[in-house]
């Protein structure tokens, strides 16, 4: 389970967090939502220690990950694993390089039982006999899926998601997002989405957190959301005609 | 004013990373080995020929000038000795690697800084200045000597041949120049300088590329910046150490 506690983090003179409080619950697709701006990735960044806050703290099953020190802090990483929004692949190494990364810094298996686990992985994620592509030689889709394979080879208790499907055409989308549902549900992991792509929410969220000028505006699930009365998340969710069709729709229901 | 000394404190820090906390051993040693092919060997070509064509202008020119006949011919084979070992060889193709190398290592860190490949390996909990600069650090360290010492030979047995068959000098008397006076310490002071610019040559153009932001356009200004301040930086170095190694 990760806590993040009053988290609040400024700019300069912007302040892009404010007091931000959430629980992220273990074996559950958690997702933060909101328009563009609002601090998803900020948040994001300050859960995985790219950017330190300026308040409040976050706790990796109770233990606050902003105190610990470097060996805590390496200890805790081993149990992440994260898809970036451009995959971030290695240029310089082959799909099975980059998949065999982690493996290759933090365990001892040999050069044998590391591949076996790679090609589970690759398995999993539908790139099997891919590994000597290099980045450069594979689709946005096949990136994704090669971050996801990285990002689950060392089993990660907390897995985190940076807008999986941005760039990617529907069904490619829904590859990608019942990939995230099945790791999550199979490895019980916490996984924790940022993204505002509606269709990836509505099929595969379990809690969902909008935040909206830096704060937790909304918290529920899916049906929580249809029914929600708060504008903010209505003006949201509900941008498009079609969106508003179907709220109608579950209205007259 | 503040932003000369925040990117000293910067650089500094940055290089307390790359020192500390660094990965297992095994990880490093193919790194280093693929730097030193990329940063040693794939500059052999470069500093070969720009060390024959130094090497064989000094001839000339030496030979051009001495017009006096109380001047010896072998001053000539004297001279491109004295400027191959003491400068050219360390400080010129210092400041040609910063061309070839710092703007590669710049812009590949750069890359790696804006398509997120940093922050990855940051969060897989690499430490990722030590992983990234850290082999570049020591591949440069150990195939500079090589390459200084290359355009040293490279640079006399051009001024030889060239003097020789413009007839600017014959080779008994360039032969009898080189051997003049000649003080190993001058070798000596030139491989001290080369792994001092070592340092510098893959270590700022490093910083650059590190925090680097934006786009491709800002990865092409870091590695423009770490070309130029490297290449000012090995000029400044190269003052101090001539003061502290010669005098």
């Amino acid at each position: 389970m990760i806590q993040v506690q009053h988290i609040s983090k400024s700019f300069k003179e912007t302040q892009v967090l404010s007091d931000i409080s959430i629980d992220f619950l273990p074996g559950k697709i958690n997702f933060i939502i909101g328009r563009s701006g609002q601090g998803k990735s900020v948040l994001l960044k300050c859960m995985v220690g790219l950017l330190e806050p300026d308040a409040g703290s976050i706790l990796y099953d109770g233990v606050n990950f902003i105190n610990m020190d470097e060996d805590q802090h390496k200890a805790i990483r081993q149990e992440v694993g994260m898809l970036f929004q451009g995959a971030a692949l290695f240029d310089s190494m082959t799909v099975e390089e980059n998949v065999m990364f982690p493996l290759t810094m933090y365990s001892n298996l040999s050069k044998e039982e590391k591949l076996v686990k790679v090609n589970e992985c690759l398995a999993r994620v539908n790139l099997v006999g891919k590994n000597n592509l290099y980045p450069a030689e594979l689709s946005g889709g096949m990136k994704k899926r090669t971050g996801i394979a990285r990002a689950i080879i060392m089993n990660p208790k907390f897995l985190f998601v940076d807008e999986p499907n941005s760039g990617l055409d529907p069904e490619t989308s829904i590859v990608i997002d019942n990939l995230i549902r099945t790791i999550t549900y199979d490895l019980g992991s916490t996984t924790i989405v940022v993204s505002h792509d509606m269709n990836s929410v509505m099929e595969i969220g379990d809690n969902i957190n909008f935040i909206s000028g830096g704060k937790v505006e909304w918290q529920g699930n899916k049906q929580e959301l249809l029914k929600s009365e708060n504008t903010a998340l209505n003006n949201f969710v509900f941008a498009s005609e079609f969106m508003q069709e179907i709220k109608e729709n579950l209205k007259g229901k | 004013m503040t932003g000369i000394l925040g990117n000293f404190g910067r650089y500094f820090l940055l290089m307390r990373k790359v020192f500390s906390r660094a990965e297992k051993k095994n990880i490093y040693r193919p790194l280093i080995t693929d730097e030193m092919i990329k940063i040693g060997v794939q500059s052999v070509g470069i500093v070969a020929l720009l060390s024959f064509f130094m090497g064989a202008v000094v001839t000339l020119q030496t030979a051009a000038n001495i017009e006096s006949g109380w001047i010896p011919k072998w001053t000539v084979g004297y001279t491109t000795r004295q400027t191959m070992i003491y400068e050219f060889s360390s400080t010129i193709v210092a400041l040609v690697l910063a061309g070839k190398v710092g703007s590669n290592i710049a812009s590949e860190i750069g890359t790696m800084r804006i398509s997120e490949q940093i922050d990855a390996l940051d969060i897989m909990g690499v430490n990722s200045a030590s992983y990234l600069i850290l082999p570049k650090l020591i591949a440069s360290t150990v195939m500079f000597p090589f390459l200084v010492l290359m355009a040293m030979s490279v640079g006399i047995c051009s001024g030889a041949i060239v003097g020789t068959m413009s007839k600017a000098v014959s080779l008994n008397d360039f032969i009898y120049g080189i051997q003049y006076d000649f003080d190993s310490y001058g070798i000596i002071y030139s491989l001290i300088k080369t792994v001092f610019f070592a340092f510098i040559l893959s270590t700022i153009p490093a910083y650059h590329g590190y925090y680097a932001s934006g786009g491709a356009l800002e990865v092409g200004k870091s590695s423009t910046k770490g070309v130029v301040y490297s290449m000012v930086a090995v000029m400044v170095a190269n003052y101090l150490l001539t003061q502290i190694l010669l005098l």
